[in-house]
């Protein structure tokens, strides 16, 4: 295999996810914590598939594929969800949006 | 003559790695950080690309195209239109000096990262350098068909599902209209 070995890409890895998991803490937008939750489905997927190279095994691909399909649904409702309460005028900010009564 | 060649592919393998490896944290930090959420749906398209270059590395080809057409062609417009609607309020996360909320953040994130290296790192630390060997095949669209077809089918299947759902979901959440225009308009 080029390059480094997998240790490196699990490294790696593992430093995204704790930045979006960072983004998902301190961000109040939901917008951004959106993106911060893709970046972290991201660095989900990035251990996928370099233990699907390690094993020389296409299911991890399969894997990795699922989750960004997921990832796409995932933001349609979330971004669909912002735009309905920002329709109501309520201030988005996710440490003040409490109740999601209609 | 050949050891040459190979360590010449291995160096320049490691550069690339380098390199998309730093885009990849620094324009993570930057979607994170960034106080315009316009500018940090910008960054994440770099963070998409820089890993689909290291998806490349990992002989993932198909995954790497697909990455880069559903995320950054797709799921970064979806985003870009929402900001664009909503008028892309900033909002400065370190505003006012570092509150208690993000000094915790912080910490538990960095507490994150150290534990699982350290697992990493204890647990499967020499297991993880004898890598299979692949044949040309591994990570090419054929395979993934051929893969998704046979042993993931119902995985294929659900997925087709899940898509379906979540468009329903998001022209329904789109269409509500707000409380005052269904009073005026005769709710039944």
């Amino acid at each position: 295999m080029l390059g480094p070995g997998i240790a490196a890409y699990l490294v790696l890895s593992v430093v995204l996810f704790a930045t979006g998991a960072l983004g998902v803490l301190v961000r109040r937008s939901p917008l951004i914590v959106l993106l911060a939750l893709e970046i972290m489905l991201n660095a989900g997927n990035l251990a996928l598939i370099a233990f699907s190279r390690q094993l020389g095994d296409g299911d991890g691909q399969i894997f990795a594929l699922t989750v960004m399909v997921v990832a796409a649904a995932e933001a349609v409702v979330g971004l669909g969800l912002i735009v309905a309460v920002s329709r109501k005028r309520v201030d988005l900010d996710v440490d003040r949006l409490t109740a999601l009564r209609g | 003559m050949i050891l040459a060649e190979i360590d010449a592919g291995n160096v320049l393998a490691w550069v690339v790695w380098v390199v998309a490896a730093l885009a990849l944290l620094s324009s993570g930090l930057a979607v994170v950080l960034f106080a315009n959420p316009f500018y940090s749906a910008l960054a994440l398209i770099a963070n998409l690309a820089s890993l689909a270059v290291l998806y490349l590395l990992l002989n993932a080809e198909f995954v790497a195209a697909a990455q880069v057409l559903v995320y950054a062609g797709a799921v970064v417009v979806m985003f870009l239109f929402v900001i664009a609607y909503l008028g892309g309020r900033a909002d400065a996360p370190w505003a006012g000096g570092p509150t208690l909320q993000a000094v915790a953040a912080v910490v538990a994130t960095g507490a994150i990262a150290v534990e699982v290296v350290v697992v990493i790192a204890l647990k499967a630390g020499d297991r993880l350098s004898d890598t299979a060997a692949l044949d040309d095949s591994f990570g090419s669209p054929a395979e993934i068909g051929t893969l998704f077809l046979s042993d993931h089918l119902l995985a294929f299947e659900v997925t087709s599902i899940v898509l379906l759902v979540a468009a329903i979901g998001g022209v329904i959440l789109g269409s509500a209209l707000p409380r005052e225009h269904r009073a005026e308009g005769g709710r039944d």
